[in-house]
């Protein structure tokens, strides 16, 4: 063997290992979170890396608890709501700065952009007090009006990107049949964009379903809770006693519709993701 | 789209110049109808856009107002309607001392503390981002899953990721903790998120695991659009791959790269999920978020709450501003 050829298998070999690193890196603690989750309570504490029994009683604890079931329909109604609303209003502002040319066009973009840099703390005092005026405190109605803080301005300039990028022939031909801009919007760009929609709206749905602070400050009783902020509070019988079980095993619960969809349009939310920042 | 439509109206004018007056008149209604047009499309434009602004209004700009107001008032969560104006004493005030956020040692920590996590850890995600970009634009066999597992941390709700971290950094029966002394690295079992000393580095650990997958895919999409024949030259020039990464990749990516820190940079100067999960509000890993949130809610003090929300919000326009500010200016040079 000559020195050439087991340098370029060093090479080979150092390159799967990174790879294998990498792996383990991204996947191993929430595969430990599923061994932990399916462990019975009298072994939890031996660490091991393998499932060795099948014991669902942690996923039986969590699922009986009606606040937990609460919170994961309440999530559910607040990720979906904002969905919709954002897209809805993300659609109608992204045919405006995307298609049309107009003054102020880029201020309107800067102050989007300008929101979607918001600490969401600099606003927590001012938008308790909107909310409690709505009436919409410890509601899922106050979570999804304060949610289209962060997922408005994105979902507005990734679909102004993507509008952006559709041929003008399209619009001058509906322009040209006299149709409305409603018309076109919904006629013809609506259909072209779907699926930067399911990229939008997947975005929107994670960060929905994922948000914390807001959750946790204008909610108070269990039943309003959504699922992030009702397994921040999961306690045990002291701060030291946490019941690591069901902690996990409600970790699990959330995250693998996540998980299952992340991996299974991968591609989209990369899209999604490029778009929004490289034009940011 | 207008600047064409109004191309072909100019075409139709060429071609008729030798026409009869009636189709002259036909022309000279037709541009009209374009304006009309263009002045309708601009009209939708702004009915389209209202209800996006509408709202924005009420969650965004309206609240910044409050908060800013609120800040110079002595609110409180029970009685917001009843506040009075007292100027700047929120802030700062001499009343035989200095009081007020801006006297309170425990604001300057957590103003320390939030700028020594971003820095630590948007260092380590662009560092190891840049890696992970680099591995996965290499054409290899299963590339495609390798892919989706990077992208899981970055799928995993925050509070979920901070409860696992937790878990595995236990200080009795973590998996960390199991490994390191198996490996002899450390001699007793680390108190990670309850020692002063260690807890931030907990914190970093868990968002810089959370937060690379999103580096490096804005910097994957960087370099998959690099031109190859640059690559090619090197090659055929004998150069190190290393000195090639240095001198061209990463001047190439460095747009991508600077997006994704800004971004990064951002969210972590509003940091609060992660650490209120891991730690809650211990003084050693307090950020500015977590202390405004504290005075807000826990203590009921909205007129401190949102002078300290005040100051993050103020702080943070800095910071961007400068960013943006070096950044094009570095970007300028460069080119």
């Amino acid at each position: 063997m000559t020195l050439r050829t087991l340098k370029a298998l060093m090479l080979r070999l150092g390159f799967w290992l990174l790879v294998a690193v990498l792996m383990v890196y991204a996947i191993f603690p929430f595969y430990y979170a599923v061994v932990t989750s399916l462990k019975p309570s009298s072994e939890l504490f031996e660490v091991s890396y393998w499932v060795d029994s099948l014991d669902l009683a942690n996923y039986a604890t969590v699922l009986s608890q009606p606040t937990f079931l609460a919170a994961i329909r309440n999530s559910v109604i607040v990720a979906v709501s904002v969905v919709i609303i954002a897209l809805l209003l993300g659609l109608t502002a992204a045919w405006a700065l995307g298609r049309v040319r107009f003054r102020g066009r880029t201020t309107v973009m800067m102050t989007v952009l300008g929101v979607s840099m918001f600490p969401q703390v600099a606003v927590l005092s001012g938008l308790f007090e909107v909310i409690r005026t709505l009436d919409l405190y410890n509601s899922p109605g106050g979570l999804i009006l304060s949610y289209t803080i962060f997922t408005l301005p994105f979902t507005v300039w990734i679909l102004t990107t993507f509008m952006r990028q559709l041929p003008d022939e399209l619009e001058e031909a509906a322009i040209v049949d006299g149709a409305s801009p409603w018309v076109t919007l919904t006629k013809v760009f609506m259909p072209l964009l779907w699926p930067a929609m399911a990229t939008t709206g997947l975005l929107a749905f994670i960060a929905a379903w994922n948000e914390f602070l807001f959750a946790l400050t204008f909610t108070l009783t269990d039943s309003q809770r959504t699922v992030p902020v009702a397994i921040a509070l999961i306690s045990g019988g002291s701060q030291y006693e946490l019941p690591w079980g069901p902690i996990m095993a409600a970790s699990v619960i959330v995250t693998v519709p996540l998980v299952v969809l992340v991996v299974i349009f991968q591609r989209r939310i990369v899209s999604g993701l490029t778009a929004g920042a490289v034009k940011g | 789209m207008i600047t064409r439509q109004r191309a072909a109206t100019a075409d139709v004018a060429g071609d008729t110049r030798d026409a009869a007056p009636l189709e002259r008149q036909a022309d000279s209604l037709h541009r009209e109808r374009g304006t009309r047009v263009r002045r309708r499309r601009v009209r939708a434009a702004w009915l389209f856009l209202a209800p996006m602004l509408v709202v924005l209004a009420a969650v965004a700009g309206w609240p910044l107002v409050r908060t800013f107001w609120f800040s110079m008032t002595d609110a409180s969560l029970a009685s917001l309607e009843g506040a009075q104006f007292i100027g700047f004493e929120n802030y700062l005030v001499f009343d035989n001392g200095w009081y007020g956020i801006m006297a309170d040692p425990l604001w300057w920590q957590s103003v320390w503390n939030t700028l020594y996590f971003t820095v630590v850890s948007v260092a380590l995600e662009a560092m190891l981002g840049v890696i992970v970009a680099l591995v996965l634009n290499a054409r290899f066999r299963g590339r495609t899953l390798v892919r989706a597992a990077v992208l899981i941390p970055w799928a995993i709700p925050t509070v979920v990721s901070a409860k696992i971290w937790a878990w595995m950094l236990n200080d009795q029966f973590g998996i960390i903790n199991h490994v390191l002394l198996g490996l002899g690295l450390i001699d007793a079992p680390l108190s990670w998120t309850a020692d002063a000393s260690l807890s931030m580095w907990a914190v970093i650990i868990v968002d810089v695991w959370k937060a690379t997958p999103f580096v490096a895919l804005l910097v994957l999409a960087a370099l998959q659009m690099l031109p190859s024949d640059c690559y090619e030259a090197a090659k055929v020039d004998g150069i190190h791959p290393v000195r090639v990464f240095f001198r061209v990749t990463l001047p190439l990516i460095m747009p991508a790269l600077l997006v994704a820190i800004i971004f990064r940079a951002l969210d972590a100067l509003r940091v609060f999920d992660v650490i209120y999960v891991l730690t809650s509000n211990a003084s050693s890993t307090m950020t500015m978020s977590i202390y405004a949130r504290q005075q807000l809610v826990e203590f009921q003090d909205v007129g401190y709450g949102s002078a300290a929300s005040t100051l993050l919000f103020l702080i943070i326009a800095l910071i961007t501003v400068v960013y943006l500010y070096l950044g094009r200016r570095q970007l300028g040079g460069g080119s």
